[in-house]
């Protein structure tokens, strides 16, 4: 399940091509989902019956379970869908953030000041 | 002959919906971005646009990755802002333009862009958050608006060139619209940040500023990188730029600065905002 043309290699990136698109389009179905508030409260009453109502690979739902953004990432999750769930939780960009970079929240703010020195 | 008064780009973090719905305007954290506005509400006091074109790209309201169009344009009398998921206040509707809609349809067809149509379409803070912030304190924006939707969530994008070519497809079809109007287009997105993967934070502050100084009189010096170039430059969300590039593409003729602004960060984000007058 992947195209042949050769891939960029971008260190710490995944480019939501047709590859990841078609791997995750479950998982980003069952986020797309998440503009409804009661599907959003649907989903918090049992995680795992919604997850498999959208038929999430195992892979997926434990993804989803756990809250790891990284493995949903690799499930084929799409940042602008996943976003949506992180909402749910009353996450932030900031959270997400320093979730994927193993940082705490504080530090992962104090680096995106820093980028606005120099 | 309709005509385009200029462009505004600026940036579309949906947090900042939060941070208007709250009065945060001279908060500390805020500041620095809302007051790059003012002296752009001036200028639109000044030029008066009727019309305003929005060039932005859809996060998953209206388009799911069921159908993905690369370039859509809307066509409704009417515009609705819709729940997201994430809480932040939905907005009063938006009106349409139906004649200048179906003007650029038809011309852009003409000039072989193949867009899809929708006569319904929700539209996202990328398209309500700018006009929420270029018309601020209203009821419901004073503006006619045209949606034109660009693919920037599922790759592969269209290139930069393209996205250029697109808009000037959109400024020739504005300006051989029979109407009086006077019409504004506006870019969203960007500019650079990443908000997925071990890389998450990334900001490019040299290449945004870059990128903003050649985009009034060299707009053509970003086509020379490609689609993959632009997120390694920019980050997987950075790459909205293209917006601001299709926006700059549709100007006519020279175009001077009237200001800009740039700010890191808001949310994840370098917060850039600029705004050129068409001669
Ligand atoms: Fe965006």
């Amino acid at each position: 399940m992947s195209t042949t043309r050769q891939k960029r290699v971008i260190p710490g990136t995944t480019i939501f091509d047709g590859d990841q698109a078609r791997k995750g389009y479950a998982l980003n179905k069952m986020c797309f989902s998440f503009n409804s508030a009661d599907n959003r409260a649907e989903f918090l009453k049992d995680k795992e019956g919604y997850c498999a109502k959208f038929h999430l690979t195992p892979e997926q739902t434990e993804a989803v379970l756990s809250l790891n953004v990284l493995k949903m990432i690799a499930a084929g999750g799409n940042a602008y869908f996943l976003a949506k769930l992180g909402g749910i939780f009353g996450l932030d960009m900031q959270d997400i953030g320093a979730q994927q970079t193993g940082m705490t929240k504080e530090a992962f703010k104090a680096k995106l000041v820093e980028a606005g020195k120099n | 002959m309709a005509k385009i008064v200029g462009g505004i780009n600026v940036t579309h973090v949906p947090y900042i919906g939060r941070a208007i719905a709250n009065n945060l305007q001279q908060d500390e954290y805020w500041k620095p971005f809302f007051d790059g506005f003012p002296p752009i509400h001036d200028w639109l006091a000044k030029v008066k646009p009727d019309v305003a074109v929005v060039i932005y790209n859809d996060h998953g309201l209206n388009f799911f990755l069921d159908k993905m169009p690369t370039f859509s344009v809307g066509a409704a009398p009417e515009y609705q802002n819709a729940d997201e998921g994430w809480g932040i206040p939905t907005l009063p509707p938006y009106k349409g333009d139906l004649d200048l809609s179906w003007h650029m349809i038809e011309s852009l067809i003409e000039a072989e862009f193949d867009i899809t149509t929708c006569q319904e379409m929700l539209v996202d803070h990328a398209f309500t958050l700018p006009l929420e912030l270029l018309w601020p304190n209203q009821k419901q924006c004073p503006m006619r608006t045209v949606p034109v939707c660009v693919n920037t969530v599922q790759f592969p994008l269209p290139t930069a060139a393209r996205c250029f070519n697109f808009g000037r497809a959109i400024g020739k079809a504005i300006e051989s619209w029979e109407s009086d109007a006077r019409v504004v287009v506006i870019g969203t997105g960007g500019l650079s940040h990443q908000l997925d993967g071990q890389r998450a934070g990334f900001i490019n502050k040299e290449f945004d500023l870059m990128f903003m100084e050649k985009l009034v009189n060299d707009p053509l010096w970003v086509t020379r990188y490609s689609v993959p170039d632009l997120v390694e430059l920019t980050g997987t969300q950075g790459v909205e730029l293209l917006n601001w590039l299709t926006m700059r593409g549709t100007l006519p003729g020279d175009v001077s600065l009237i200001h800009s602004n740039y700010h890191i960060p808001i949310s994840n984000t370098a917060a850039g905002l600029m705004a050129m007058a068409a001669e």
